[in-house]
């Protein structure tokens, strides 16, 4: 139990969520996340999914229960916390949330910047990255003249540029064909190899069944279904278990 | 204490449009315009009261009611009184010439008795009550009348009328800090997609406001800077014309270098000011989110 405690990167405790003065979106969500898993979010549309990634990437704070995020209680943490969870955090947008007058070198780079970095230290490990997701001879071009893969992965390289600890996406693949969701799953696949906590919401099951070892997270009404338990207590990281 | 003005390439690329974009700076430079002429006003009507009480500050008159007879007697009793420094007897014919200004030609009138009026300046420390007390009492009908209480009521309305610039320039400063912090949320709202991709990826409200902040301070800066030329320019063309008569009847030049100094940091105070009141409504626009 307690090996199991120390590889807990997510703890949510009966949370809930509202928007306003309307009814519950998300209800007595009670499970854990181990770091170094690989988690699929799934559920029908409407069942609270994105509600469950904004929890996760602090763009909401929940309005009953207890979430411990990197072993660090979030209910008191003060605002002026928020900023040092959120650079431990990747996120890819659904719609990619890139800045449209940024060129895509810029794009990379920024968590880079906001974290203090500059000059070499920016400069090689996005070109890098950039490199990593196919887009090196990209690297001036603005996202309005990118195709919707393209900005997918761009949205992918400035989600991972600065090592996060967790990287949660809102259908990364909703917007691209088949080959490049393939695509995008080996670049995720090879981010969770490195030691980086995946979790990804999407409708697509065959990504489910191309990911060996990774566990579905299912969400129905707002509500967690988790027959087997085993999200509850989650096994211990594959890398501690290869040990 | 200008080190947020300097800004990286990434940062400035950031929160696209260059200085002079949008009507902020072209706001600024009018109210820095009629900021600096009113307050160019009003300190060269502080100026102006302080030279004329000067000029008066031990200045008297002797008026004797019933005329020219005794007047000999009171110049001579002035003359030898101590702390005097010079005695002027004011000519009947400059008495009938003020008059008829306001008389007509009925002031030139013989038959229009005057009376008699001696000029006085004393020294600093001079006896004053004293003086006042002997020439009243040696010659009787006489009254010693000092020129800064009869100037008091001029000099107080020309000092109100120097504070009600002052005031009116304060004013104006709240409508600019007012303009600014319309400028700030519109400036905001316009990059509140950039701002909220910043906020995800873990910037903090510093580090926004600052982008935001430095735009407004180079807004607030240029517009202020070319607002004051401009003024300074209106100035210098008015002093150089119709304001020399002022100078000449006030006795010295209304501006100082004081007053000068004080008119050329007013674009500095009001980039300051800029600077402060948008980062107050952009730290105040980000904390109402998560």
């Amino acid at each position: 139990m307690g090996n199991a405690k120390l590889s807990t990167i997510v703890e949510f405790d009966r949370v809930g969520l509202r928007y306003g003065t309307g009814a519950e979106v998300l209800r007595d969500l009670d499970f854990q996340l181990a770091r170094g898993g690989f988690y699929f979010l799934t559920g029908p549309s409407g069942a609270g999914k994105t509600s469950l990634l904004k929890l996760l990437y602090l763009a909401q704070r929940p309005t009953r229960g207890r979430i411990r995020l990197f072993d660090e209680e979030l209910a008191d943490a003060p605002r002026e916390a928020m900023p040092a969870f959120r650079r431990r955090i990747g996120v890819i947008y659904q719609d990619f949330r890139l800045i449209r007058h940024l060129s895509a070198f810029d794009n990379v780079a920024l968590p880079l910047r906001i974290a203090g970095a500059d000059g070499a230290d920016v400069e090689g490990p996005v070109r890098e990255m950039l490199a990593w997701v196919g887009l090196a001879d990209r690297a001036s071009a603005r996202p309005p003249t990118l195709s919707g893969g393209e900005q997918q992965r761009l949205a992918i390289a400035r989600a991972v540029i600065a090592r996060p600890e967790l990287l949660v996406a809102d259908e990364p693949t909703g917007n691209v064909d088949a080959e490049m969701a393939g695509r995008i799953l080996h670049l995720l696949t090879a981010l969770n190899r490195l030691g980086t906590t995946i979790i990804v919401a999407t409708h697509d099951l065959s990504l489910i069944a191309a990911t060996p070892g990774a566990q579905m997270v299912r969400l129905d009404n707002g509500a967690l279904v988790d027959p087997t338990g085993s999200l509850r207590h989650p096994p211990l990281a594959r890398q501690e278990q290869g040990r | 204490m200008i080190g947020f003005l300097a800004a990286t390439p990434a940062e400035r690329r950031l929160i696209p449009g260059g200085r002079l974009q949008g009507p902020t700076p072209y706001v600024i430079a009018i109210m820095m315009f009629v900021m600096v002429v009113i307050g160019a006003a009003g300190l060269a009507l502080g100026s102006s009261a302080r030279l004329v009480a000067a000029g008066v500050d031990n200045r008297y008159s002797v008026e004797i009611a019933d005329g020219a007879a005794k007047a000999a007697t009171a110049q001579a009793l002035l003359a030898a009184s101590p702390g005097v420094i010079a005695v002027r007897p004011v000519s009947e014919r400059e008495m009938r010439k003020i008059l008829q200004r306001w008389l007509g030609p009925a002031g030139a009138a013989s038959d229009l008795p005057l009376p008699a009026i001696i000029d006085v300046d004393l020294a600093p420390n001079a006896p004053v009550a004293a003086i006042a007390m002997n020439i009243e009492r040696q010659v009787p009908g006489a009254r010693f009348v000092a020129h800064k209480d009869s100037l008091g009521p001029v000099l107080g309305a020309v000092r109100s009328l120097s504070w009600l610039a002052l005031t009116l320039v304060l004013l104006i400063a709240l409508a600019t800090a007012a303009a600014v912090v319309l400028a700030a949320r519109g400036t905001l709202d316009t990059h509140r997609s950039t701002i909220d991709v910043m906020h995800g990826i873990g910037a903090t409200d510093d580090q926004v406001a600052r982008l935001f902040q430095r735009k407004i301070a180079l807004d607030a800066l240029t517009g202020g800077t070319a607002g004051a030329v401009a003024a300074g320019v209106v100035l210098l063309l008015i002093a150089g014309g119709g304001s020399t008569w002022l100078a000449d009847l006030t006795g010295g030049p209304l501006l100082g270098s004081r007053d000068v100094l004080l008119l050329a940091l007013l674009p500095l105070a009001g980039t300051i000011l800029a600077t402060i009141v948008a980062r107050m409504a952009v730290l105040k626009a980000l904390r109402a989110s998560l």
